[in-house]
């Protein structure tokens, strides 16, 4: 279910590195905690975001939740698909509907984040807690 | 990025905010869990967000039927001779006009004039009254009508008599039919019938709050379960599917339906809520009459309007309206309408600020969002 080569947040961000570039979407835990995802607020080409910064939304039919940066570095890319078709998010938060793509400050900055593994296990905990 | 998810829209703060205070559950909380739904607190009931989506289940009610567990809301009885004196005396809709087996939409009144709640009056005999009130109000509501019972009514606190299905949607009636052998056709919209449902004793009432046709029937718990699964088997060839408060709140915001907690609470009046159609000064006095006969005379300083945001953006409760430049006042709920695909909300404006067709701004996060005033309700059912 979680990309073994992804890295992921305590926010339910997960990030993918490939070379100097980071990819960067919400999680299938988040999505489906969001509901019926209506509206993406990304930031535009060239921004710099630092860790744990806010840098756009995700809207749902219940509630507005703001994402945070995982990392350091400056947005290359939004995803256009997300314009017409923000509904991508409950179907297929891992692949194509990611959010951003950066330029990162420091390519070793994403392995202090969890691994699919760790994540998981926080998850599930989350859900426990949830539930109780 | 969830860090603001859990602190859902809908929420009233309750006493049972902390998490290891125990919830109350309807006599269908395991049938709801065993469904897969997502579950949230809501007024201190752990009830059923969403099945399987707002937006599907919304549109289900819209074009077929919904069925939704909404046995947390609260039932009050009032009896003896008394009974209408106090119905009269607590709340602003006149109910010495209402016939046996009629219902209809009231407030609840502080002496300020402001709403303690809003609720349905239920007449079932010349000395019986129904009311049925918000899950989060219902225990403030009853020793609201206690302490004003000054007409010798016994007045009982019924909550835990009574389970709620709420049969919502054009294809509604043609599937509560197969249950009973009421004729609903005979039962108009706002009046009720008691008769069997699946063999099981009900107040069948031609009631709702999604805008649409529909019912709903109170019974006892017990029968809870049965009902429930007889009603999902008499609904599969019509497609109706279990829906959640999400698309509860979806439905009542698009037909422009106030939301006790939002659009009304003990600091509003039926004037600014543009509810003066259930306060009827000619029936005072009654507790708030004198405080509301001043206020209309004085003039208002606020009244509810509805909006259609101009852009992709949506505006929710808790952002400031902005007009001229100027913080002219507060959105009260604020949604995607899932069936008029716009985004759409009400808030409170000065009365002066209020034409349709005005443009105004709702600041989101610290941005200007373009919106216009549009005329409520947003959404009416074709006749």
């Amino acid at each position: 279910m979680y990309p073994a080569d992804y890295r992921y947040t305590k926010d339910h961000e997960w990030i993918k590195v490939q070379g100097d570039i980071g990819t960067i979407g919400i999680t299938d835990y988040a999505q489906q905690e969001l509901g019926d995802v209506v509206f993406v607020d990304l930031p535009k080409v060239g921004a710099k975001l630092a860790p744990g910064k806010s840098f756009g939304s995700v809207e749902s039919v219940k509630a507005v939740s703001e994402i945070y940066s995982p990392v350091s570095g400056e947005v290359t890319e939004t995803n256009p698909l997300l314009v017409d078709a923000p509904e991508k998010i409950n179907t297929d938060p891992h692949h194509t509907a990611w959010l951003i793509k950066l330029k990162l400050s420091d390519p070793k900055e994403a392995a202090s984040l969890m691994d699919a593994a760790a994540y998981e296990a926080y998850i599930a905990e989350q859900a426990k807690e949830h539930s109780a | 990025m969830l860090r603001s998810i859990f602190r859902r829209e809908n929420e009233k703060p309750s006493v049972n905010t902390s998490a290891t205070v125990d919830l109350r559950k309807t006599a269908l909380n395991s049938v709801h869990r065993r469904l897969g739904a997502k579950m949230v607190n809501f007024g201190g009931w752990d009830m059923p967000l969403e099945y399987s989506g707002i937006i599907a289940e919304h549109q289900a009610v819209r074009a077929r039927a919904g069925l939704f567990d909404v046995s947390h809301m609260g039932e009050l009885e009032i009896r003896g001779p008394g009974a209408l004196q106090l119905v009269q005396w607590v709340s602003c809709n006149n109910a010495a006009k209402l016939n046996v087996g009629q219902a209809h939409y009231s407030g609840l009144m502080t002496s300020r004039g402001t709403f303690v709640d809003d609720l349905l009056v239920h007449k079932i005999s010349e000395t019986h009254y129904l009311l049925c009130v918000n899950a989060g109000n219902q225990d403030d509501d009853y020793q609201h009508i206690v302490s004003n019972n000054k007409f010798d009514a016994a007045v009982e606190n019924a909550g835990p008599r009574y389970s709620q299905l709420a049969i919502q949607g054009p294809c509604a009636a043609e599937i509560l039919q197969k249950l009973t052998p009421e004729p609903l056709n005979a039962i108009r919209y706002y009046h009720f019938a008691f008769g069997k449902v699946s063999s099981v004793d009900c107040l069948i009432a031609r009631t709702g709050y999604t805008g649409e046709d529909g019912f709903e029937i109170y019974f006892a718990p017990e029968f809870a379960e049965k009902l429930w699964a007889d009603l999902i088997k008499a609904g599969e060839s019509a497609e109706m599917i279990p829906c959640g408060l999400g698309a509860r709140n979806t439905l009542r915001l698009e037909a422009g339906m106030c939301l006790y907690g939002h659009e009304i609470d003990d600091s509003t009046t039926p004037w600014e809520a543009g509810l003066a159609w259930i306060c009827k000064m000619e029936k005072a006095p009654f507790l708030g009459s004198d405080a509301l006969a001043q206020q209309k005379q004085a003039g208002l300083a606020r009244k509810l309007i509805g909006f259609e945001m101009l852009d992709k953006r949506i505006g929710r409760d808790g952002y400031p309206v902005v007009i001229g430049g100027q913080q002219a006042g507060k959105v009260t709920s604020g949604c995607p309408a899932p069936f008029l695909k716009k985004n759409i909300g009400m808030a409170y404006v000065p009365p002066s600020n209020n034409t349709v067709g005005a443009e105004i701004e709702i600041s989101i996060r610290g941005q200007a969002a373009p919106a216009r005033i549009v005329a409520l309700p947003f959404y009416k059912r074709p006749q």
